[in-house]
């Protein structure tokens, strides 16, 4: 079988932890991973949860091909409400932490209520316990992982942890595993630092896949899946060579770049922070930026960037612990730490982006955030003083300066550590915020990709490009390419895209697979590893029931069909520039035609008929 | 060219195959003074938890391995020789020549001089002989008084722990295998196997072994009038401690160290310390006359010092050194790396070379890293910036290159504070330094 | 002619799909914690090290061995566990200076690469061409020095 059908669910208040079986029923409406533990959480906690009250809770969750050969099945998601959005949050994580968790002998771990005092998790296949953490408050990502190495003795220890900005509230803070890997948006970091739990330690010793239902058709088909892998331009050549940041002139070329808070859509320094730079020697060091691509567990594609800060630039002279290499730039970070504050200067962001992983905070959030309040103060809203120095756009001090506060919980820092949304109505001006249900954007302008824009208002956990990358269609042409300047057949393919996605969620594996592979390629892997009868149909029911399950939840969590909708500026304000100069997003066209789709009410709630489909 | 090789050791065994590889038309013998093939000692604690059978044992297990490579075994044992006429007398009073010989003669067990030692339920635990007469005696149940808790010791006692007999350990020194672990590794494996139920002594020594009911001593008497010595059984000992205490048990098994067998060289200009000394091409004071394994004494590889390292991988290494230079070819040894593994009850510890470290004044430094609750060890101790010694306990993975790192004294560089700090990144160190992997 | 494990580094990207290949192969399961070849990570120089037994024409843990159980595969020339002979005794494991002889607790047996009979799982799993079963006629000195490679050919993203 592919699911070790066994939860750990650790009651932090009382410092207990026991073994649950999985729900095998659910199991096959649920799959696993997003889906699965989505499924528990909805049943388990009170929609109207307040996000960082003991009574929320935290999953951590594999999928049933992950730690397997299935090409890229090391995934693992955290589940929660989130801290930074109120809405469901499902964020996802490659790295090598789900796997060894998966290898532990668990399929998921819950966590409930709040430790008295900092605690850390320690497995070791069955052997589990909550062990004491205070020596490891306070410390980054970074220390904590080592610490816990050393002190166990065993540098194959896996370990999931948070940084000081998960203890100290930052809003957005993620989990961060493998030093450079985060299951990063909605706050999810923030939730597990509410519950005094600082890291969780897996080493699994027990493996997996020992009873798969087909295990020679499976190695069969995870051997042709991967085969697609490599055969297709984008995951066997263009994110192997530049990884996602094979988007960033691509997509500034499509004029949907968001640049300076989303004023403008094209960056005109964008090929400085493109892929292609990482690959050019500088004229400092004349060395490349990019050391090399590395995989997570699992992955044949290996888009992963590992790079190394120029040790001459200004942000890390005298800092000999930022020398070395370490993970990013990533396409998403590129663009929010740079396009979107007007900052070209490639050293400055990775090592703002190093910062992120080093403390846990979302870059995608932070960015977006530095540039809400870069056009606060470009408004004369914020000043000088307020800040604590100058931030206009462009300024890459700036940039580096607030990533410190903000990691530390230092004076503005705190402020910035709200997110734009909250940041933005502070100050009077909630419309300057881009994002929706208060997560902020991430990198695709949606006036020059139209159904970016629908699958952002429509998103379960807040302004996000993985439910529904419809970048793929609209640029890529990955399955059919679609004209990314028209609403028209956007509701069905922004829907097609939600519900295949949620498959891709609960199975185990990367989403970025989707730029080969289709459902009919993820099938036979399910069906040969999975007990059970998994077609295309119930697999489609299956991401579709998901997507409504997430939605139900936002509904009685307080959402309506208002939080559906983009801030004004997209809507009002054209692109002044590129292929979609004069255009805004259709926003207000495609939601109706979006709820038809999905068999909602003009409300955006589903109706009976459409949960009796489902069977939800 | 005739080679002689008393001893069907380890060391023995390899070195006449390796004299057959180095040399197709030597005559080759190799003298066992036991009945049973060529076997292994270390292999005697399996057989003792019938993991395998006495064939089991055997060093080589194809048959007709040493006819195949024409290898002549004699059953016999060297009761003296001479080396003008290049000559050995055997005990059934025949004599063998040779033109180069090799002394494998390996060791013996010591049995301490206390009054009882001889008794017929003392045993050694050394033969296969030795092995059989145990396995008779030590049933489930059994009360079993095992001396010594060094190297040895702990090996046997895995095998009587699984047989199931009630086992107490005294031992003379301060901590369980004191000559191999650290003081604080030595002890988190008596806390272990204390744990697994055997009764551990430490810090005693036996003064006394008696038939039980025998006139017993004044302590004894004493003892057992306050009601703190043991009953008496009609069949068993009275084992009596340097504390006076008094202990039943049905079965004394002698673990209290070994002894080169070295008797035969007496008056032969074969010069013996300890064991017999030789040279880094294995050459004993005697031109023509090698020594290898648990007999002979050769130069630590770290400190100089002639040592005898009695480990299977050190008899292998000195004995395929000493066949080349038989054979008329070149081979050093540098030195000797004393290496061991133990496995008491499940709990898997090494100690490798210089274990103890050097002192700050000699360019020493060490880091230790302890988790007692967890059952895991490391120390690693460093001469400036070479290592050389470690113990662990509880790490299985990857240990051997703790010996390659200290046995090619690799410079460690850097790497070295990386260590100090955490020395669980043994591993990479050993790739990145002596790989320059990284 | 003889085969051998060929390793590049420079081409690892540290997917460990080789390690659960091994794991499966000789386990029936995927679990890496007992994989006979072992990706080792350099986080600060970005570099992932595929690390194996080469197969050394020493053999230091064959001679080691008490009972005879590693033996030269007379196809491949690996140096394999016979698992129904050994012992468990572990000498082997502190023996071989490569570290490459590992303890399995559950069997109680130790284990080491044996090239899989001729058919090494770990390179026909390897996306990248990072591990490779080549002819080769060179020593195990050769096939170490050669494994180390170069150290600085950056950047090393494949095309």
């Amino acid at each position: 079988m592919a699911w070790n059908r066994k939860l750990l669910r650790v009651d932090l208040s009382k410092g207990t932890c026991k073994a649950e079986p999985l729900n095998m029923e659910w199991a096959q409406e649920y799959l696993g991973q997003r889906g699965l533990a989505t499924k528990y959480f909805v049943e388990e906690v009170d929609p109207k949860v307040d996000p960082l009250a003991p009574e929320n809770k935290l999953i951590m969750t594999t999928g049933p091909l992950t730690g397997t050969v299935a090409s890229t099945g090391g995934r693992y998601s955290v589940v929660t409400k989130g801290a930074l959005t109120g809405a469901i949050a499902c964020s996802n994580s490659g790295g090598y932490f789900g796997a060894e968790l998966k290898f532990s002998g668990w399929d998921m771990i819950i966590f409930e209520g709040k430790s008295p005092k900092p605690v850390y998790l320690s497995i070791e296949d069955d052997k589990v316990e909550l062990r004491d953490a205070s020596h490891l408050w306070g410390k980054t990502v970074f220390q904590t992982e080592e610490i816990i190495k050393s002190s166990h003795q065993d540098p194959q220890i896996r370990v999931s942890s948070i940084g000081r900005s998960g203890e100290n509230g930052v809003l957005f803070a993620c989990v961060v595993n493998d030093l450079h890997r985060a299951a990063g948006r909605s706050g999810v970091g923030t939730v597990m630092g509410s519950k005094n739990l600082k890291a969780v330690a897996v080493r699994g010793k027990s493996g997996s896949g020992g009873a798969l239902k087909d295990a020679k058709g499976f190695m069969a088909a995870t051997k042709a899946a991967k085969k697609v892998l490599a055969d297709n331009a984008v995951t066997g050549q263009g994110l192997p060579k530049y990884g996602t940041q094979v988007l960033m002139n691509v997509i500034n070329e499509m004029g949907a770049l968001p640049t300076r808070n989303h004023r403008d859509v094209q960056f005109e320094d964008a090929r400085k922070i493109s892929g292609e730079a990482m690959h050019e020697k500088r004229p400092t060091d004349g060395k490349t930026h990019l050391v090399t691509n590395a995989a997570c567990f699992g992955c044949t594609i290996a888009c992963g960037r590992i790079s190394r800060i120029d040790e001459t630039h200004f942000s890390v002279v005298n800092k000999p612990q930022y020398w070395g290499a370490s993970g990013g730039l990533e396409y998403e970070a590129a663009w929010a730490l740079g396009a979107a504050n007007g900052v070209g200067d490639l050293e400055a962001l990775q090592y703002v982006n190093v910062l992120c992983n080093e403390d846990g905070f979302d870059p995608i959030t932070f960015g977006a955030t530095i540039a809400a309040a870069m056009e606060l103060y470009d408004l004369g809203i914020l000043t000088k003083e307020q800040i604590g120095l100058e931030a206009p756009f462009g300024s890459a001090q700036a940039l580096v300066e607030l990533a410190q506060m903000t990691a530390q919980g230092i004076g503005f820092g705190k402020e910035l550590g709200m997110g734009s949304a909250r940041l933005c109505a502070k100050y009077g001006r909630p419309e300057l915020s881009m994002g929706v249900k208060k997560q902020e954007f991430p990198a695709y302008d949606s006036r020059g990709i139209q159904g970016m824009g629908l699958g952002y208002a429509t998103s379960n956990r807040g302004a996000c490009h993985l439910r529904a990358y419809t970048v793929a269609s609209e640029v890529l042409g990955i399955p059919v390419k679609t004209d990314p300047l028209v609403t028209e057949g956007k509701a069905d393919l922004v829907k097609a895209f939600q519900d295949a996605t949620s498959v891709f969620d609960s199975a185990g594996v990367c989403a970025f697979t989707t730029f080969a592979w289709s459902l009919a390629d993820l099938q036979p892997q399910l069906d040969t590893a999975c007990e059970g009868d998994w077609t295309m149909e119930k697999l489609a029911l299956l991401g579709e029931r998901i997507w409504n399950m997430e939605r139900l939840f936002n509904n009685a969590a307080g959402f309506t069909a208002k939080d559906d909708d983009l801030p004004p500026r997209l809507k009002t304000e054209a692109a002044k520039t590129g292929p979609a100069k004069g255009l805004v997003n259709g926003i207000d066209k495609m939601r109706p035609e979006y709820y038809k789709a999905r068999g909602w009410t003009p409300e955006g709630v589903p109706t009976k008929e459409t949960l009796d489909r489902l069977g939800l | 060219m005739k080679h002689v090789i008393i001893g069907n050791g380890p060391a023995g065994v390899v070195a006449a195959e390796a004299l057959r590889k180095a040399d197709a038309a030597a005559e080759i013998v190799l003298i066992g003074a036991e009945p049973e093939p060529a076997y292994s000692r270390m292999a005697i604690p399996y057989l003792l938890e019938g993991n395998i059978d006495e064939s089991g044992t055997w060093l080589r297990k194809t048959e007709g391995h040493f006819a195949r490579l024409r290898i002549r075994e004699l059953q016999a044992r060297v009761v003296s020789m001479n080396t003008t006429q290049r000559k050995l007398l055997l005990a059934d009073g025949q004599f063998e020549t040779y033109d180069r010989l090799l002394i494998a003669s390996g060791s013996h067990p010591v049995r301490p001089s206390i009054p009882g030692i001889d008794l017929p339920q003392v045993q050694t635990c050394w033969t296969l002989a030795d092995a059989r007469a145990i396995a008779s005696l030590a049933k489930p149940g059994t009360r079993v008084l095992q001396l010594g808790a060094g190297f040895i010791g702990c090996i046997i006692m895995e095998a009587l722990a699984a047989r199931g007999v009630e086992l107490t350990v005294v031992e003379m020194g301060d901590r369980m295998v004191p000559r191999m672990m650290t003081p604080k590794a030595g002890g988190m494996i008596k806390q272990w196997v204390e744990s697994k139920g055997v009764r551990v002594l430490t810090g005693k020594g036996v003064q006394r072994i008696a038939p039980a009911g025998a006139n017993p001593g004044l302590l004894d008497r004493l003892a057992q009038a306050v009601g703190v010595g043991a009953k008496s059984e009609a069949s068993g000992l009275t084992v009596t401690l340097s504390d006076g205490e008094a202990l039943g048990c049905d079965l004394v098994i002698v673990a209290a160290g070994v002894a080169p067998n070295v008797g035969f060289l007496e008056n032969t200009g074969v010069q013996v310390a300890k064991g017999v000394l030789v040279d880094s091409r294995m050459q004993t004071t005697v031109a023509g006359i090698y020594a290898a394994g648990d007999v002979a004494e050769a130069p630590d590889l770290l400190t100089g010092a002639h040592l005898v390292a009695a480990i299977q991988p050190n008899a292998a290494d000195q004995a395929r050194v000493a066949a080349l230079n038989m054979a008329g070819r070149e081979a050093q040894l540098p030195g000797v790396l004393a290496i061991n593994v133990l496995d008491t009850l499940g709990l898997v510890s090494t100690s490798f070379g210089q274990w103890w470290g050097e002192t700050a004044q000699n360019g020493g430094a060490g880091t230790e890293l302890v988790d007692s609750a967890n059952h895991r060890y490391l120390s690693l101790q460093f001469k400036d910036d070479v290592l050389i010694g470690a113990t662990s306990i509880g790490h299985t993975e990857h240990v051997g290159v703790l010996r390659g790192l200290i046995q090619t004294r690799t410079r460690l560089g850097s790497w070295k504070d990386a260590l100090l700090k955490d020395p669980n990144c043994y591993m990479a160190a050993y790739l990145a330094s002596a790989q320059r992997a990284a | 002619m003889q085969k051998s494990l060929h390793i590049d580094a420079n081409k690892c990207t540290g997917c460990l799909q080789c390690e659960m290949a091994c794991s499966y192969e000789n386990h029936g399961v995927f679990n890496i914690s007992k994989s006979r070849i072992k990706v080792f990570n350099f986080e600060h120089a970005g570099r992932k090290v595929p690390y194996t037994c080469t197969q050394c024409s020493e053999a230091w843990c064959m001679t080691a061995c008490p009972v005879d159980a590693i033996r030269i595969d007379a196809g491949t020339g690996a140096k394999a566990v016979h698992e129904d002979i050994c012992v468990g005794c572990k000498v082997c494991t502190i023996a071989c200076p490569f570290g490459t002889v590992n303890y399995i607790a559950e069997t109680g047996k130790v284990q080491k690469c044996d090239l899989c009979g001729g058919e090494p799982a770990c390179a026909d799993a390897c996306p990248t061409g990072a591990i490779t079963y080549v002819d080769a006629d060179w020593t195990g000195l050769d096939k170490m020095r050669a494994w180390a490679g170069k150290t600085d050919t950056q950047p090393r993203a494949t095309a």
